[in-house]
């Protein structure tokens, strides 16, 4: 790939009090893949995704987007970036439909006055333009105008990472976006993680399932007590190598 | 554009509009969302039978159920998005007191339009201060209202030494309440101009999908970059605004403003909401159920007066009415 790399980040340092969550971590993130962001419980995976999001500023670090050095000040400005964040705990709105809520605080608004200065929502628009996405996608949803809430766990999972790309965020991160779906429905959102990926779009994917890391990462990063201990590509790697790197029996440098 | 539609979702598996109906409202609560339409439909039938010699058909009964109707749908409406932004105003009551106050005072002296906006900007006052105190100071709204609630209950007993204001403008009692088109009464028409503009604004305008994600989830609704606590100040302005609304209303209707209008109504109003499918926790809201369940208790009331019901056996059962649809409101929250 000649293009710049999505995201990098340098050097990143986080301490809170005397704990040193991160320390002088790096990262790549490229478009069109997938990389792995292992660890064990506080090794600093989800620091290291709050540095990211603009939820947590590093004491140390810089992070460059798309090749221009940028600080990420607050979650809004990551996503004006280009950056998006899909949490462990859903982040839809269970009342309002599919469309609504992939369109949630960029609604399009009809032409005219009542668009501009009442908010009249376009809502045919926006199913059409819903549709397209999922469609590109692949996610299968039964109707957009059903309540996002009488969707299934896996499809309210795949509405809100496509709100991400339906926003057209260049860089997505993934926080255990399977933790807690059936066998069937994290397939389907291993799908949609390969469906992103062949878009362009730059996925990070925090997860302590090796076969899903197998299954669809190009790259993995393992934290250990706070340092990368290991970046591989993951065709060189076995799951077992993942493990002893994950525990700290072995390491990359 | 039907057909073009029906062909575009065809091709990308999706259903057609009409299945798509049929699939939302299987899914989305069943004929639960329609309870309170067979409760409208069960209990005027009731009424009909056990009341027909009583005249509760009569169509000057079935007018005057709406006229008494009209402020407390109006204030349902308002009170309809403050609870689907997740808060609550239990100062609306004042708040009608105080809008027929103002709108008395100043109908007579500077004229109708500076009489009907200042009794409004009152109202809007009132609101914002409620809604800041609730966002800023991050007290709960219950408590503010409530506060507010004997503020303004204060201020309007003094305004008259618990006198009423007299309103002689036969534009202003013409177009709220005393006048009408035809045989239908003005206040039938500002139900249907108010509950038509609520469920506009609830479901067509971006400001009423705001207020639902933040009632319904509010981390989320940050989370995509909403102002919530913008969103909470404006459906506690709407609130009121609707109180000071339904004000303008009973004082059209009375030619007065005075001290104890709407004093009674909170309960009223909350079980009407409640009772037309609005949670009373957030997120959820029906602009026309809660104007059907203020139709209801308005019906509920004028039966139960021509039963021959005492006053403290009305309160009684409105009482029991309330607790049973906040029960019914609170099973559905869990089960969904």
């Amino acid at each position: 790939m000649s293009m710049s790399p999505a995201l990098v980040a340098v050097g990143i340092s986080k301490s809170f009090r005397a704990v040193q969550a991160l320390d002088d971590v790096s990262i790549e993130l490229h478009h069109g893949r997938v990389t792995a962001l292992l660890g064990d419980n506080g090794a600093g995976k989800s620091t290291l995704v709050k540095c990211l999001a603009g939820i947590y500023q590093p004491d140390a670090g810089r992070f460059l987007i798309e090749g221009t050095e940028h600080r990420i000040n607050s979650s809004r400005h990551a996503r004006e970036l280009g950056i998006e964040t899909v949490h462990q705990a859903l982040s839809v709105i269970d009342p309002l439909d599919v469309a609504e809520n992939l369109f949630l605080n960029r609604e399009h608004t009809r032409g005219g006055w009542a668009g501009a200065h009442i908010g009249l929502l376009d809502k045919r628009r926006m199913r059409e333009e819903c549709t397209a996405t999922l469609s590109d996608l692949d996610i299968r949803i039964p109707s957009l105008r059903r309540s996002v809430g009488s969707l299934s766990g896996g499809q309210r999972q795949a509405v809100a990472i496509g709100r991400a790309v339906a926003w057209g965020q260049r860089i997505v991160l993934l926080d255990e976006p399977a933790a807690a779906l059936g066998v069937e429905q994290t397939q389907r959102v291993l799908d949609l993680i390969a469906n992103m990926r062949d878009q362009g779009v730059a996925v990070l994917l925090i997860t302590h399932n090796m076969d899903r890391v197998l299954a669809v990462c190009d790259q993995a990063v393992v934290l250990y007590q706070g340092r990368k201990c290991a970046e591989v590509d993951v065709p060189d790697v076995t799951k077992d190598d993942l493990v002893s790197f994950i525990t700290g029996a072995r390491g990359t440098g | 554009m039907t057909r073009r539609s029906i062909h575009k979702q065809a091709s990308t598996g999706l259903p057609s509009p009409v299945e798509a109906w049929i699939d939302r409202y299987r899914h989305d609560g069943g004929l639960r969302q329609f309870v309170v339409y067979f409760a409208f439909a069960l209990i005027l039938a009731t009424f009909s039978i056990i009341l027909h010699d009583d005249g509760f058909l009569s169509s000057s009964n079935l007018l005057n159920i709406g006229r008494q109707a009209a402020p407390i749908a109006v204030m349902a409406v308002g009170m309809a998005f403050a609870l689907a932004a997740g808060e609550i105003d239990l100062s609306v009551g004042s708040v009608v007191a105080l809008s027929s106050l103002v709108a008395a005072e100043m109908v007579g002296n500077h004229g109708f339009l500076i009489g009907v906006l200042a009794a409004l900007g009152a109202s809007v006052l009132v609101g914002v201060v409620n809604g800041l105190i609730t966002v800023k100071v991050r007290i709960p709204s219950f408590l503010v209202t409530l506060g507010m609630l004997g503020i303004i209950s204060g201020i309007a007993r003094n305004w008259n030494d618990l006198q009423s204001l007299p309103i002689r403008n036969d534009r202003f009692s013409g177009l709220f309440g005393a006048g009408g088109l035809g045989p239908v009464s003005s206040l039938l028409i500002w139900i249907i101009v108010v509950g038509g503009l609520g469920h506009i604004a609830l479901h067509h305008l971006r400001w009423g999908r705001h207020v639902l994600s933040t009632g319904a989830n509010r981390d989320a609704a940050n989370a995509v970059g909403i102002n919530t606590a913008r969103v909470k100040i404006s459906a506690l302005v709407a609130s009121a605004t609707a109180a000071g609304f339904a004000g303008i209303l009973l004082a059209g209707r009375l030619s007065i403003g005075r001290h104890d209008l709407g004093e009674d109504y909170l309960l009223t109003v909350i079980a009407a909401v409640v009772i037309g499918g609005t949670n009373l926790f957030g997120g959820r809201a029906s602009i026309v159920g809660a104007v059907t369940g203020a139709l209801i208790m308005a019906m509920l009331n004028n039966g139960l007066i021509l039963m021959g019901l005492e006053v403290a056996d009305q309160l009684i059962a409105r009482g029991v009415i309330i607790i049973l649809a906040v029960a019914l409101s609170m099973r559905e929250a869990k089960e969904s």
